[in-house]
């Protein structure tokens, strides 16, 4: 069902991780639909992104899409980095079965929502960056249902 | 991946040797159409009164009360449709359950678009179906009521015996899904009350495709397929002998071996959970402790979500199943899941292990090593987990 490229992602993910001190971060989707990515970016003086990590939460393509998204954006500016579409992370991982899309969807979002985070840390405007809608509150309520799991 | 670990036989089962060589004759040898004349043809038809036989024995019915079906999902549309369409004249309210298989609830919910009410009834936290719940939800015009024998995916075994005397008091037939626990726990539609049961050859080490539903001799339900006379016309087409033939034997076999089958398995299943539940943290079992169907087991796993825990388990040769949306391709987990009261993020997380008599304890113990490798490994991968560690830091 998933591609070469797709399965070596998931089997071996690429900058899975947290960043200590990020410059920004960003955490979409919800444990509702069974997917939640988050993406941290540290980047530099020159809005070059030096460095990218995900954390994810869902099925084989979920970890692959947050693999590979945050393995497009290291190294390019800000502005590149928001031409990291979705179709983009597709092409990039051979392809997604149909019911996969909205996995890719999400790395594009996650990457939009840590760009948006650098943006208001920083009080700069990001051209074409608009608010990322499926951002995600603090989960509330985590420890009430530990009990017995 | 050289081995295979087959933990799936909730979904289907390998065919036993003895059961495919009771089969072949009727492929090659033993062809003829049953339903003709010619003494060619005796064979056949022979040999599908001979399984039928050994069905009927195998629950306490008649022989002239099972009808070979292409399936339990055949069987379950079959019961729940006809009893609507004969029943119609008394009423049109249908009582099930929230955690039927599919085979019953989409049957269900498409009498709904034709003009029939239904109650789906709710679960407790292990799923069972309470029998005053069902007493309370009947309505003068309640035609059936339908729950399964145990379910598919948490394997808890329901009080059929004690629904079926609540519908018998009440003169409401009862039908039961019994595609699990047919040639896996004992059955005696008498002592039950079932009006009508629908059963899977492939679940027990039979053939897929075949099945059947045992009507109670008196119930008019009429014909569900249109065609010939076969089945005493109440089931068009050619039977499938080979199939029919081979789940007689395997019903055979089941019976013959339940006891200590089920005895050998329970004790391996009951090692699987407890190694499980000590060694791999925020883990909860889905279904009841100890009333269960001897081969199944149902876990969340907190944090992590069940397709990539079913990708890696594949990765080891070990073949199981999850409940998470991602594996159906639906948006929700699966409606057991939910029905028994658990949050969606953790019926994401499920996995679901079901043995055989032929499931080694070192092949459980393989699984549960790695288990709990790929659920560190998830966990470490996940936002749910990362925040959960930094909130009780
Ligand atoms: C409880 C239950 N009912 C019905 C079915 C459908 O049976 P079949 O696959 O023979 O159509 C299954 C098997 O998937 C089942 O587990």
């Amino acid at each position: 069902m998933y591609s070469e490229k797709v399965m070596d992602h998931f089997n071996n993910p690429r900058n899975v991780g947290e960043i200590e001190q990020p410059s920004g971060v960003g955490t979409v989707g919800n444990a509702k639909c069974g997917d939640i990515m988050r993406i941290y970016l540290d980047i530099d003086e020159n809005g070059v992104i030096q460095d990218a990590k995900f954390k994810t939460f869902g099925c084989g393509a979920a970890v692959a899409t947050s693999s590979m998204a945050t393995e497009l954006v290291k190294g390019k500016t800000v502005q590149e980095a928001l031409q990291v579409t979705n179709k983009a992370v597709m092409e990039a991982l051979d392809g997604l079965p149909p019911v996969k899309v909205h996995c890719s969807l999400l790395a594009e979002e996650a990457i939009h929502a840590a760009l948006w985070d650098y943006a208001e840390k920083n009080h700069i405007q990001i051209e074409g960056l608009e608010k990322p809608v499926a951002d995600i509150e603090e989960k509330e309520g985590a420890e009430e249902t530990t009990e017995g799991y | 991946m050289s081995r295979l670990i087959y933990l799936d036989n909730a979904a289907t089962t390998q065919v036993e040797p003895e059961v495919l060589d009771a089969m072949i004759p009727y492929f090659t040898e033993y062809y003829g159409n049953p339903s003709a004349i010619y003494t060619f043809a005796g064979k056949a038809k022979g040999a599908i009164e001979e399984a039928r036989k050994i069905l009927a024995e195998g629950i306490g019915a008649r022989p002239e009360e099972i009808f070979f079906t292409g399936g339990g999902s055949e069987s379950d549309n079959w019961a729940i449709k006809a009893t609507a369409e004969a029943y119609a004249a008394k009423g049109h309210h249908i009582i099930t359950s929230k955690i039927e298989h599919h085979a019953v609830l989409h049957t269900a919910e498409y009498l709904e678009k034709n003009g029939c009410e239904v109650t789906y009834l709710d679960v407790d936290e292990n799923g069972l179906v309470s029998p005053e719940a069902v007493k309370a939800a009947i309505r003068p015009d309640t035609i059936l009521i339908s729950i399964m024998m145990a379910n598919n995916e948490i394997g808890t075994i329901e009080p059929v015996r004690e629904i079926g005397a609540v519908a018998k008091e009440n003169g409401i037939l009862f039908h039961t899904d019994a595609v699990q626990a047919f040639g896996h726990l004992p059955i005696n539609v008498e002592e039950m009350h079932i009006d009508m049961l629908s059963a899977s050859a492939h679940k027990l080490n039979g053939p897929k495709g075949v099945g059947f539903l045992y009507i109670r001799r008196g119930l008019k339900l009429r014909s569900f397929l249109h065609g010939g006379a076969q089945e005493r016309q109440r089931r068009a087409g050619t039977h499938n002998v080979a199939g029919i033939v081979g789940m007689g034997k395997a019903a055979e076999i089941a019976f013959r071996e339940m006891e200590k089958r089920s005895a050998y398995v329970t004790e391996l299943r009951n090692h699987l959970i407890e190694r499980v539940l000590a060694e791999v943290p925020y883990t909860r079992l889905n279904g009841d402790r100890w009333n269960r169907l001897p081969g199944n087991a149902s876990f969340c796993f907190r944090f992590i979500e069940g397709e990539s825990l079913l990708i890696l388990l594949d990765q080891n040769g070990i073949c199981a199943s999850s409940g998470s949306a991602c594996t159906s391709g639906a948006l929700d987990p699966s409606h057991v899941l939910l029905a028994i009261g658990l949050p969606h993020e953790i019926a994401h997380g499920s996995l679901r292990i079901s043995l055989s008599g032929k499931t080694t304890k070192e092949e459980i113990d393989f699984t549960v090593d790695r288990i709990k490798e790929i659920v560190e490994r998830l966990r470490n991968m996940s936002p749910l987990y990362e925040d959960f560690v930094k909130k009780n830091a």
